[in-house]
């Protein structure tokens, strides 16, 4: 993408308001700018109209920063908490029917390779746990197994949030819940396993509350599947609304998950690491 | 491996082009249309009767004639993956059949709200249960609403026309709309007929993506924020208002088509004999059997007039009003058992007990033309009853 298809012309430039103009002149999109750089620069995401404490928002928030090349990044989603924050976002985003993120993102791909054969355009998904584990499950595994050159992110907050707290695939087995009023039966689906054996030449699971780990997981995902195949990246982004603890804990939430069921791992192929070690 | 083809302007390829006549199936014509149709990108899943023509283009991906092809893991994500490919700003081709239809249901509103020209075929068959792979176009009852525009093709010479002519229809700026090109399946996709076709070597224009009234999703276009206030994140008036345009604005769109398949199409519908007081009205293979049964009873000494529904969506309403103004009887055979198409001419007609809907065939039953001549006869009888009882 040119910059210039950003910049107003000076007619108008008065006309616009205060915030597309910061976006042009402080936006992501000219140079390199990571987790770190968070408060420094104008994000492509802002006024997320998530709730207090949403670990979904925190976790969009900090994927945006990490993009590579946000100026030629496109977001596919389904509708869902992810959704609330990304169609506010300065980038290409569509959701359109529910689970069916990763073939449309395949099918988008591939027609930016044919339109666009020396540029990179980073198609990634960003849905939540209910539409990549329950919903979009088949249409996901298979996007692996073609090895389709697209990153998946999920955002797990182990619940279907916006519809009201019900369980989901990635719920944690016990865990009572409207639809799982005894409690969830089965484990959660080890979509992150699965995508081990599937095709993903690169996978990382993570919290919210590593946000340096997030960053550079979703940077290295995007990079590794503009070469090699699909990869994966799984962030745990916990609930307060549904989970009924206090917005100001999330991030304890997360981190003490990250000593119990969501330690961080990492997976990759051993020309991925090659290739990761140039950069 | 690209093919060395000169894009052609289309008005060339429908009208002027030498033409040659060749004696093939309806999915081959199928084929023979994307070969000329400059499609980028077709996605492929089986199911009977639609897969040969899905083969066929395979093969001409091995040829060079597309981009890209692939075998997707069901139909709802053939529909999701082509939508993808559609918003990337490419020219796609799928088709599928009954239960895939039904399958991939969620996604055709996506294509007309998403304004995407997506050309699809639809062989037509039996949805479950009890399960047939058999001719029926019931299929098309339920995709009246979504917001595509549809058309039903008689023969295989139509459906080549009708693929062609849908791509240069549905990418016009002022309508932008997805395209269903139907026919009944097997009765058209298993038989040879004979169909003329241009030269090979030339094709449509690239598709455009900058004539395009939603910007393509390939952050080139702007604006690259869509929606700042989303639709779905506000309950109040402006954000129902803002959707009700949407749909609004989809409508209109297909309304606006109809002067561009008066173009390409040479009218939304064809009818034989104007001066008949009787009509048999039919759209896709129905309008086959028809004609065999106005030659039956003109045998008989009884006129019976044909009209040819081409277009579905948009639908004919008034032509079909003006034609019939005169009519007696209008009797619609039909390729199913809820009788869309005769509650859709219904609909458009004033005094509508002059609609018999009727003979209705399905489960893998054929129409003769005897079953249409014995309805057009019973609707007779029972008319003059009628009208003795009256007097």
């Amino acid at each position: 993408m040119s910059t210039k298809i950003i910049t107003p012309v000076d007619e108008f430039a008065d006309c616009l308001p205060q915030e597309y103009k910061e976006l042009v002149a402080r936006g992501p999109y000219r140079e390199p700018r990571s987790v770190e750089d968070l408060g420094t620069f104008k994000e492509i995401i802002e006024e997320h109209p998530h709730c207090a404490g949403c670990g979904v928002s925190l976790g969009i928030r900090l994927l945006a920063a990490a993009l590579p090349s946000p100026e030629d990044t496109l977001i596919v989603g389904t509708p869902g908490c992810s959704f609330f924050g990304l169609v506010q976002t300065a980038l290409n985003y569509s959701n359109t029917a529910f689970g069916n993120q990763n073939a449309v993102a395949a099918g988008l791909k591939r027609m930016l390779q044919i339109r666009f054969p020396h540029v990179h355009k980073d198609v990634v998904v960003v849905a939540g746990d209910g539409g990549i584990a329950d919903i979009g499950l088949d249409l996901t595994l298979h996007s692996w197994f073609r090895q389709e050159k697209i990153t998946t992110i999920m955002l797990d907050n182990e619940v279907y949030a916006n519809t009201g707290g019900q369980e989901s695939g990635m719920s944690r087995q016990g865990r009572v819940l409207n639809m799982a009023p005894q409690g969830k039966r089965f484990p959660k689906i080890p979509v992150f396993e699965m995508a081990k054996v599937s095709g993903c030449v690169y996978g990382v699971r993570v919290t919210v509350a590593s946000p340096r780990k997030v960053g550079r997981a979703v940077r290295n995902a995007i990079l590794v599947a503009r070469e090699f195949g699909p990869t994966y990246v799984q962030i745990f982004t916990p609930c307060p609304t549904n989970m009924k603890f206090s917005p100001n804990q999330t991030l304890k939430v997360a981190k003490e998950a990250e000593k119990d069921h969501y330690t961080y791992e990492e997976f990759l192929s051993t020309e991925v690491a090659t290739y990761l070690a140039q950069l | 491996m690209t093919r060395q083809q000169r894009e052609v302007a289309p008005e060339y390829l429908f009208f002027e082009a030498p033409g040659k006549q060749v004696f093939i199936t309806g999915s081959e014509a199928v084929a023979e249309a994307v070969k000329r149709g400059n499609v980028d990108m077709a996605i492929a899943y089986p199911i009977t009767p639609q897969s040969e023509s899905m083969h066929l283009i395979g093969d001409l991906y091995a040829q060079g004639y597309l981009k890209d092809y692939y075998r997707a893991e069901n139909e709802f994500a053939v529909m999701a993956a082509v939508h993808g490919a559609s918003l990337g700003g490419g020219r796609v081709f799928t088709a599928t059949s009954g239960p895939g239809t039904l399958r991939a249901m969620e996604m055709f509103p996506v294509w007309a709200g998403a304004r995407q020209p997506i050309v699809c075929a639809f062989m037509c068959r039996g949805v479950s249960l009890p399960p047939s792979i058999q001719p029926e176009n019931i299929e098309m009852a339920m995709l009246l609403d979504t917001g595509m525009l549809m058309f039903h093709a008689e023969d295989a010479q139509d459906f080549f026309d009708m693929i062609l002519r849908a791509y240069v229809i549905a990418e016009q700026p002022d309508v932008h709309l997805p395209a269903g090109v139907f026919v009944d399946g097997f009765f058209v996709t298993h038989t040879r007929s004979a169909v003329m076709l241009p030269p090979e070597d030339i094709k449509l224009p690239a598709y455009d993506p900058r004539r395009t009234p939603v910007p393509i999703f390939d952050m080139e276009t702007p604006p690259m924020r869509t929606i700042r206030d989303p639709l779905l994140n506000k309950s109040n008036f402006i954000s129902y208002l803002a959707n009700a345009s949407w749909h609004q604005e989809v409508i209109a769109a297909a309304e606006r088509a109809r002067k561009y398949i008066r173009r390409y199409m040479g009218g939304l519908l064809e009818v034989e004999d104007s001066s008949a007081k009787i009509f048999l009205a039919a759209s896709g293979t129905a309008v086959s059997q028809s004609r065999e049964a106005i030659r039956v009873l003109k045998d008989e000494g009884i006129q019976v007039g044909l009209i040819k529904i081409k277009s579905i969506r948009p639908f004919p309403a008034e032509e079909i009003a003006t034609v019939t103004s005169h009519a007696e009887l209008i009797v619609v055979p039909e390729f199913n058992m809820g009788g869309w198409l005769a509650r859709e001419i219904k609909a458009a007609l004033d005094n509508n007990r002059r609609v018999v809907g009727g003979p209705r065939v399905f489960g893998g039953m054929t129409m003769p033309a005897e079953l249409i001549v014995d309805e057009v006869k019973n609707a007779l009888r029972n008319r003059s009853r009628a009208q003795r009882s009256n007097s």
